[in-house]
């Protein structure tokens, strides 16, 4: 019986917004996840940290539609969707930023954001609501997203992410590259996003911030989770066994 | 005045070039794939037109109404029924073209014989205007000329300011985050194939009222198109135009100076750009 269905006959708990039950995740005849379950709530924050080739960022990929996996092994607001690729799962409302930002290089910032509403799901986020989240990126709508320093180019993959309209943010490294203040003033941004409906999961190197922003944090080694539970009942030491594995 | 009136009809003879180009510099901006049937369905579409207009009883003109639809509609099934399922690596999509190429080859011998045909336009074809007194141009070429500057300033200005535009650039500049935009890259790309086989169709059928065509004429315009689009960098609609105008130049001076040199000195010319600026006229600053 899986997780999912277990959840759904005891009826005490609501189904969660994404049900990750056992995934087994391959790059080819790599296996990089071995039986990863994690939960996100509707309008939870949850953080995965690990150290470097921990699976974080195959997680993320697998839930994104990037690596496929058995249907049953993702379940997003009660539909199986491990089987299905990325623009389908935008369209249901899963919404990423990735690694490294990876704008449209030969697009303006604004022509960035658009194409993230080209797919037209309604919502709060428009044009307009980006650029007041992020008041820098409206001064330089015109300029191309490779003139903006990195922490303003981080706003620009963040605003094209939110203007899908997702129930379901996934962030990849938001700190990669930044300066700290940069780190805080985004991680700062977090909870107004969240007020507005959308549940994320912020995949993190920089433990502090990412026990900081979240409800629910799950450490992952070597493809297993070592370590789940709320930031607040978890101890340093905990933590630092999970991750390194000492 | 007589080599202005060469260099003249060159330029002309470059647009059309340059319209080629355009289709095939298109297809490789989007989705990096290499066309090598591209100058053969330049010549699938100079068949259709040919029967077309028999059919009807129509001109080329008129049967561009038919064709140019057709041409996209073939462009969008050969993308999403064929080629992209070669897409992800570089070698696949140019085996397969190379392999279609062929395969186009042998079955319009097949179906039509070696016959060289042409299409005819009537009176228009000799029809000419004279700017000044020694100076005469042909009514054709310029229509022609014109038709491909137009082509090619619409699809910039669609490449600028529509939705689809937008999502060619993105999808050219990362395939994998366009995706994790929701852009359906396989729509897009059929979408990029059909606008560039609605452009080679009206190119297809200029060529075929200008010059006489054969079921092997297409690897002859494809050499032209990809050195229209070497000679003005690649990623730049207006140095296709530039490098096709250059093309379509040397080619007339060069048959000026002795009739058997006008492919020579187009060749000459390529090989000269690539040697002293091998990223082209006008390339696509990154």
């Amino acid at each position: 019986m899986t997780l999912a269905f277990a959840r759904q006959i005891d009826g005490s708990r609501r189904m969660a917004l994404l049900e990750v039950d056992r995934l087994d995740a391959f790059y080819g005849d790599f296996q990089a996840l071995f039986g990863v379950s994690l939960a996100v709530e509707e309008g939870q924050i949850v953080s995965v940290i690990g150290a470097n080739g921990a699976g974080k960022s195959t997680l993320l990929q697998s839930i994104a539609g990037l690596i496929k996996s058995s249907a049953r092994m993702i379940v997003f607001d009660g539909v199986p969707i491990g089987a299905m690729r990325p623009p389908p799962l935008v369209l249901r409302g899963i919404a990423s930023i990735p690694e490294g930002r990876r704008l449209f290089s030969s697009l303006s910032v604004k022509e960035n954001l658009q194409v993230g509403g080209q797919i037209g799901r309604r919502g709060p986020w428009t044009l307009e609501s980006v650029f007041e989240l992020f008041p820098r990126l409206r001064e330089r709508r015109d300029q191309r997203s490779t003139s903006l320093s990195g922490g303003e180019q981080q706003m620009v993959a963040i605003g094209r992410a939110l203007m899908t309209n997702p129930r379901l943010l996934l962030c990849d490294e938001l700190s990669l590259g930044l300066a700290p203040i940069i780190v805080r003033e985004i991680f700062a941004l977090l909870p107004k996003i969240v007020a507005l409906g959308v549940a994320v999961v912020i995949v993190e190197q920089d433990i502090v911030q990412a026990l900081a922003a979240s409800k629910q944090v799950y450490c992952l080694q070597e493809g297993r989770v070592t370590l789940s539970g709320s930031p607040a009942q978890l101890t340093r030491e905990a933590v630092k066994a999970a991750y390194f594995g000492v | 005045m007589e080599w202005l009136n060469i260099v003249l009809q060159g330029v002309l003879l470059g647009g059309l070039y340059a319209l080629f180009a355009a289709g095939l510099s298109l297809i490789f901006g989007v989705m990096r794939l290499v066309n090598i049937a591209h100058g053969d369905l330049i010549v699938v579409f100079a068949y259709m037109a040919y029967f077309v207009m028999a059919a009807l009883h129509i001109g080329p003109f008129t049967s561009l109404i038919v064709i140019v639809p057709a041409a996209a509609v073939i462009g969008y099934g050969l993308q999403r029924g064929l080629l992209n399922w070669t897409l992800g690596d570089e070698l696949p999509p140019l085996l397969v073209t190379i392999g279609l190429s062929v395969i186009i080859q042998n079955l319009l011998l097949e179906a039509f014989t070696f016959d060289t045909r042409r299409l005819h336009a009537g009176d228009i074809e000799v029809m000419s205007v004279q700017p000044l007194p020694d100076l005469s141009l042909g009514v054709l070429p310029l229509i022609q000329f014109a038709t491909a500057v137009v082509i090619i300033a619409g699809l910039q200005i669609f490449f600028y300011c529509s939705a689809l535009g937008r999502a060619f650039r993105a999808t050219s500049d990362d395939l994998v985050v366009a995706q994790l935009m929701g852009l359906e890259t396989r729509h897009i790309f059929a979408m990029a194939m059909a606008l560039s086989l609605a452009v080679v169709a009206i190119a297809g059928v200029f060529i075929a009222i200008r010059t006489d065509f054969n079921p092997f004429y297409g690897p002859q315009l494809l050499i032209f198109g990809f050195e229209a689009i070497i000679i003005g960098g690649l990623g730049s609609l207006w140095g296709t135009l530039a490098g096709g105008i250059l093309l379509g130049v040397a080619q007339a001076l060069g048959g000026q100076i002795n009739v058997g040199w006008p492919f020579l000195a187009g060749h000459v010319v390529f090989l000269m750009v690539l040697i002293v600026r091998p990223q082209g006229l006008f390339p696509k600053v990154a």
